[in-house]
């Protein structure tokens, strides 16, 4: 606990019954550097809002090297922020908007002063004009923008404000400096050079940085400890190496990095099979024969040509190579299964290739869920209810007996009408699985329906869910 | 022929022609004959009719008055509309309340003039110079509150955030950076509302029984008389006013230009 600068305890966070936040617990360390990765809409702003004090959690508390801030108003905590779209006060110049703080401020000014009580205080005094000028001409130079301090904030480069922005925060010396997506708004080439210049800043003044994005790249790039968000829930905590090789789960696996996921079996401890092929692998615990979902990154696939493609573990056809620069990109077909491949050679479409992948490398995860169950009860003539909807059954339980409904992800259809589906949902979530897609429907009741389809549905869209009377398993509770 | 069409072609500016025959016939006329009229006095060119305006102590005096009630109307709405304006910004919850503001202004202001009057003669309120006031305010208010609402509301509260975040408590986060950000609708606003009550005639007749003579209340007898030498003379001293005042609003708020020099009004 001494060692952590924050410390969030099951934080959650409610904006009109809607949960954006869900049962967080994340600690910080002093000095490192974090980032919170995620797709938008997953939590993360909110997080650091919370931290900064601008949102109050609705339930949980945030710890501050060990003293609890949750209620503490943003003015007073040790901690400053850089905004995403910088917010620099227009009416102020460069210099003015970088001593905003300072002159805020007050310090102990050496003296002393007892109350009747007898507790001793220090007393307090403003900065100097000479030692705000002397702070802020400090800042200018470390963002390298000396001349500066004159200039009119509107008259500057996006790149010149996220400077001053910067500039703006660490004046002020804070033990935590917060950053919510500062480089969302600028150009490709001029991120590149922020990011060194944001890791080069973290590591001459030491103070800790917590680090809002979600492009996975800068993420791995720039951080000490990922913390991966999804839906107002921690995927994962880790270093960027452990993240990027140890997913936790196929939605980690997806969003970081390019990533082949495929339902497999795992056969017994340290073997598994999937793409119809057994391999080695170093993972255990699994039940026996339990389905998992298998992560295997492009660039740990390794493949052999022309004779020697018969060597490999098992053979697949190219259907696409496509050049990339400094590598290509392989498509390939194994046994109806998709993979991607990163290669430094060359392969011609419909090439047979052999392909081998060493046992490191194939990382085994459990499935989220294996089949969709949902607690209801009998209505009349074997109707269950799912979601307020009705859905018929062959079932011949009379009404009112509580059921277990069970639905296998490759029964559902999904229809592009919502009004042609007994339920209508939002697509939340996609993710490639070699031969299909695995697609998370989420419906208005806050129910998730896992769909195993051959069709790509695009995330945010709205479809409507049918289900045949026949494939849907009833069991008395 | 075919010249002749072209020259008549009718092409958008045209649209612009009537406004500018009213313009020239109702605008710019009256202002070249009160120029004119101002340096005549018997049928001939004179400087007699400033000489008389400016050795009348009247005169002067009821300019003086005035610029007073002028001043004293602008405070007044700033001091009255800011607060409103602010929170209608703010706690934008209810258009309603908005509306309630802007509803007096579509009722005419003479009518509205004489309602109040109507209203202090009942409650046995003397007529006179606080009166004339309230009547000023009453009716320049919705003028004040409008500009200041638009800025108000069009500020970014990320600015706000940024001056918790830098350790602003909330008078400072109001001193510091809603004041001055606010300052494009605080100078419309003053002009909204200065300018006109300067040269008003009918509010200061009405709720004072004739009694609070105000510069545009002269400047109308002078006609009445038919005195139209000096009449004009102090047209022309109430246009150089108004000249003078937008003149040093504009620079003030060109010193100012927040937002991307964005103008009201």
């Amino acid at each position: 606990m001494a060692n952590n600068i924050i410390e969030i305890k099951d934080v959650t966070k409610e904006y009109d019954g809607k949960t954006v936040v869900r049962n967080e617990s994340i600690s910080i360390k002093h000095g490192e550097f974090v980032t919170l990765l995620g797709p938008s809409g997953c939590g993360k702003t909110t997080t650091l809002r919370m931290i900064a004090g601008f949102e109050k959690p609705t339930s949980g508390r945030i710890y501050f090297d060990g003293e609890d801030i949750t209620d503490l108003p943003p003015h007073k905590r040790p901690v400053n922020t850089v905004f995403q779209k910088y917010a620099l006060f227009p009416h102020l110049n460069v210099f003015n908007n970088i001593a905003f703080g300072l002159k805020l401020k007050t310090i102990p000014d050496g003296t002393t002063y007892t109350d009747k009580k007898g507790r001793t205080f220090d007393n307090m005094r403003k900065y100097t004009k000479a030692e705000i000028a002397e702070k802020v001409n400090h800042a200018l130079k470390m963002v390298d923008l000396e001349d500066y301090g004159h200039r009119d904030v509107n008259s500057l480069s996006g790149g010149q404000q996220q400077r001053v922005a910067i500039a703006r925060a660490i004046v002020n010396e804070p033990k935590l400096l917060l950053l919510d997506e500062p480089l969302g708004a600028l150009d490709l080439k001029m991120r590149k050079d922020m990011q060194i210049e944001l890791m080069d800043m973290h590591k001459r003044l030491g103070i800790t940085f917590v680090y809002v994005t979600h492009d996975q790249e800068e993420a791995l790039t720039m951080s000490d400890t990922i913390v991966v968000m999804r839906d107002g829930e921690v995927q994962q905590i880790g270093t960027p190496r452990k993240i990027y090789d140890e997913p936790a789960n196929a939605f980690v696996a997806d969003f970081i990095g390019e990533s082949n996921i495929v339902s497999g079996i795992m056969i017994d401890d340290y073997k598994c099979s999937f793409i119809g092929t057994e391999f080695e692998c170093v993972d255990k615990g699994f039940k026996p024969n339990e389905p998992v979902d298998i992560i295997v990154r492009p660039e740990d696939i390794y493949i052999t040509k022309g004779k020697n493609a018969e060597k490999g573990q098992l053979t697949a056809t190219v259907t696409s190579c496509v050049f990339k620069g400094d590598h290509y990109d392989i498509l390939c077909d194994a046994n109806g299964n998709e993979l991607q491949i990163v290669e430094n050679t060359e392969c011609n479409v419909g090439e047979e290739i052999g392909i081998f992948i060493p046992k490191e490398e194939i990382h085994i995860m459990h499935k989220s869920r294996i089949i969709n169950e949902y607690e209801t009860e009998m209505q009349e003539d074997g109707v269950v209810k799912m979601c307020e909807a009705d859905f018929k059954t062959q079932s011949t339980l009379p009404a009112g007996t509580k059921v277990k409904v069970s639905v296998p992800f490759n029964k559902i259809d999904v229809t592009d009408d919502e009004a042609d589906g007994t339920v209508g949902a939002d697509v939340v979530s996609s993710i490639y699985k070699g031969s299909y897609y695995q697609v998370i429907l989420r419906t208005d009741y806050d129910y998730d329906f896992f769909v195993d389809t051959e069709d790509e549905w695009l995330k945010g869209d709205r479809v409507g869910i049918n289900i045949k009377p026949e494939d849907i398993i009833v069991e008395a509770l | 022929m075919k010249e002749k069409l072209k020259k008549f072609r009718f092409t958008r500016k045209a649209f612009a022609y009537p406004y500018m025959l009213f313009l020239l016939i109702f605008v710019v006329t009256p202002l070249v004959l009160i120029l004119a009229n101002a340096f005549i006095y018997d049928g001939k060119f004179s400087f007699k009719n400033f000489a008389i305006f400016f050795t009348e102590k009247s005169s002067l005096v009821v300019l003086g008055n005035s610029i007073l009630v002028g001043l004293l109307t602008t405070i007044i709405c700033i001091v009255v509309g800011y607060p409103a304006a602010y929170f209608l910004a703010r706690y934008s919850a209810s258009k309603i309340f908005v509306l309630l503001f802007i509803l007096p202004m579509w009722v005419n202001f003479l009518i509205r003039t004489l309602a109040t009057k109507a209203i202090f003669v009942s409650l046995n309120v003397p007529l006179g110079m606080g009166t004339v006031v309230f009547g000023m305010v009453y009716n320049y208010l919705p003028f004040m509150i409008l500009p200041l609402h638009t800025v108000l509301s069009s500020i970014d509260k990320n600015y706000i955030e940024a001056a918790e975040d830098l350790g602003a408590d909330r008078f400072q986060v109001f001193t510091k950076t809603i004041l001055p950000l606010s300052l494009p609708g605080i100078l419309s606003g003053i002009t909204m509302v200065f300018i006109p009550t300067i040269s008003t005639f009918a509010i200061s007749q009405l709720l004072s029984d004739s009694t609070v003579f105000l510069f545009g209340d002269s400047i109308q007898m002078k006609f009445d008389q038919g005195l139209y030498g000096v009449g004009s003379v102090m047209s022309l001293v109430m246009i150089i006013i108004v000249l003078i005042s937008n003149f040093v609003l504009n620079r003030f708020s060109k010193t100012n230009t927040v937002s991307g020099g964005r103008t009201l009004w």
